[in-house]
């Protein structure tokens, strides 16, 4: 963004100092690292202890991006591939039923203004970190299209353009739904549409800047149509920016699509992503990014069914009741009916797509399972995530543990080559990934 | 009156980082302020008042800690006997444990300030009062010096 950088460019050689000066501290302080590896992941983790630093742990991997003829690793009986590549900065993709591929291009939207010391620093961490997107304009959407079924898509179009900061996307009928970070906008759609001139209609608004920490809004509509359900992500890591920035975030709404009316279904979710059915107990499934800077292995990111009205815990507690010493005044009425996650994915892996996977394509160990997006730690000395994970699921619940199914976006000096967000599967069953970093759209599917 | 009797040359000689380290203390004793009343409120923009005022007073601090190295190098520390020494040691404590505060003010939220951060407030707070008053006594002693 424009004004992101006009922000910026002055301190930029203050907040290198200060970076640096951390780097020092950081490394002097490091001898908790041996412990990094001992991450929870599966069904009832055993959580590590709270620790609170001077310092918090800080790696970011530098991007570098993919070579000509780089590609990410798939496991055994998987290939893969580059759908479309050339992307800028592309976070969710999105299946219609034609089998063209909606690619969502977006930048984040504009920092809020700087509060503290620490966001100096913490902002030139998280553009690292995060990919924030260049200063290139996208917020857009592109349409792929693979005619010839080779696994790469010979049609880009912009399908539609000047958006803010788009995740979510759903079709329902001839209703295209866009989730931008401020609001839920409908557009018109004919099948076999290549772009859309028509003006959008808002559907609702939602809660966006001028703090919007957690920007990507989540979207799924339900099996009848009827209504849309949006993740929204909190307003801050644990309330640092006031209680009253978290009004209606942290949780996943429900809006009626013919009026646009809306209710919270859960709350207490810190960062919620990847919302999908689970194909058995048609349950709502999400995959929540959970608080930082209370250590290396806490708190894990997890997935989990949503309950309508459940309470998950975020800013009072996590994973049931271990109650959070970061937030004041506590609501002890709240944390004693936060419900504990299901299934747990590892520390810090910054889960932002999930997909369950029904297809005939992949091998059949995979039906039924959900794979996720795991875009990869920076609060954390041992990089973990950076990843896409396949949780085997039985009769409608998680089945053992995560298995890595595509790998190697970091190189092996540990550079991101590319970084996986949003998931999809296609019409003929092959896995979509969205690569933010790496600005392509990877396709996995079973080796011939 | 003291001031008016002083030789002309003895201005000269009087240290030029008080000047700086009065603003520095000023922040970390308004550091200790802010901390008290979000202890009290619990409203974050007390503690971001208390993370800048660290941020201040740190930056002026080192600024001031520079110039008294000049000064000391120029000879403009005279008269370099006991209670300026307890000063000067005071001083590098009060930096010392406001760096130290500082990262613990950079933490999120409740555990930014209590109880961690606002027991370093109060503790530089009284530090900065006894220095002070040990300041004082070195004045005097230095002024009374002058005028012999």
């Amino acid at each position: 963004m424009i004004a992101r950088n006009e922000i910026f460019e002055g301190p930029i050689r203050l907040r290198t100092t200060l970076l640096c000066t951390c780097t020092i501290i950081l490394s002097a302080c490091s001898n908790d690292d041996a412990a990094n590896g001992d991450d929870v992941v599966g069904p009832s983790p055993k959580l590590a202890e709270q620790t609170q630093y001077l310092v918090p742990q800080m790696r970011i991997a530098p991007v570098v991006g993919w070579k000509d003829g780089e590609t990410p690793t798939v496991a055994t009986g998987l290939q893969i591939k580059a759908l479309a590549s050339g992307l800028n900065h592309p976070r969710s993709v999105y299946t219609l039923p034609n089998g063209d591929v909606l690619v969502v291009e977006s930048v984040a939207p504009p920092q809020a203004s700087v509060t503290r010391p620490k966001d100096l620093i913490m902002g030139l961490v998280q553009s690292f970190a995060t990919g924030g997107g260049g200063s290139e304009a996208s917020n857009r959407i592109t349409l792929l299209r693979d005619a010839d079924g080779d696994g790469i898509a010979e049609v880009h179009e912009v399908f539609l353009d000047h958006l803010n900061s788009p995740f979510g996307v759903a079709l329902v009928g001839g209703d295209l739904y866009v989730a931008n970070t401020d609001a839920i906008v409908r557009y018109p759609y004919k099948e076999g549409d290549t772009k859309i001139t028509e003006p959008g209609t808002t559907l609702t608004d939602l809660p966006g800047g001028p703090i919007d920490h957690h920007w990507t809004k989540s979207l799924v509509a339900s099996d009848d149509g009827a209504l849309l359900y949006v993740g929204i992500g909190s307003n801050s890591n644990i309330t640092e920016n006031g209680i009253q920035a978290e009004k209606d975030r942290a949780s996943i709404w429900e809006v009626d699509r013919a009026t646009g009316r809306s209710r919270i279904f859960a709350d207490g979710l810190r960062n919620p992503n990847g919302l999908s059915w689970e194909p058995m107990t048609k349950a709502l499934w999400t995959v929540v990014n959970e608080r930082d800077e209370l250590g290396p292995n806490l708190v894990p990111d997890y997935m989990t069914s949503v309950k309508d009205g459940g309470f998950y815990g975020w800013p009072y507690s996590y994973y049931g009741q271990n109650i959070d010493p970061r937030v004041m005044p506590q609501r002890p009425d709240l944390v004693a009916k936060a419900i504990s996650p299901d299934y747990t994915l590892g520390s810090h892996v910054a889960p932002l797509g999930m997909v369950f996977y029904t297809a005939g394509n992949l091998p059949a160990s995979y039906h039924g399972g959900a794979f996720v997006g795991e875009h990869g730690s920076w609060n954390r000395k041992q990089f973990n995530g950076y990843k896409v994970a396949f949780i085997p699921f039985k009769d409608g619940h998680p089945d053992g543990m995560p298995q890595d199914v595509v790998t190697g976006f970091l190189d092996a000096k540990e550079q991101a080559r590319g970084r996986p967000v949003g998931l999809a599967v296609d019409q003929k069953g092959g896995l979509l990934i969205a690569d933010d970093v790496g600005n392509k759209v990877w396709r996995v599917s079973a080796k011939l | 009156m003291i001031h008016q009797t002083l030789r002309a040359g003895a201005y000269r000689k009087l240290p030029m980082h008080t000047a700086f380290w009065h603003f520095a203390m000023a922040c970390f004793l308004g550091t200790f302020i802010t901390d008290l009343t979000y202890w009290k409120t619990a409203e974050m923009t007390w503690a971001n008042f208390s993370a800048w005022l660290l941020a201040a007073g740190l930056l002026l601090g080192v600024v001031a800690a520079l110039v008294g190295l000049i000064d000391w190098l120029v000879g403009r520390l005279v008269g370099m006997h006991r209670p300026t020494l307890v000063f000067l040691l005071g001083n590098v404590i009060v930096l010392a444990l406001s760096f130290l505060n500082s990262l613990v003010h950079s933490r999120d939220a409740w555990t930014s300030v209590v109880p961690i951060g606002i027991g370093l407030s109060a503790v530089v707070a009284v530090l900065i009062l006894v220095t002070s008053l040990v300041a004082r006594m070195s004045a005097h002693a230095r002024i009374g010096g002058e005028l012999a």
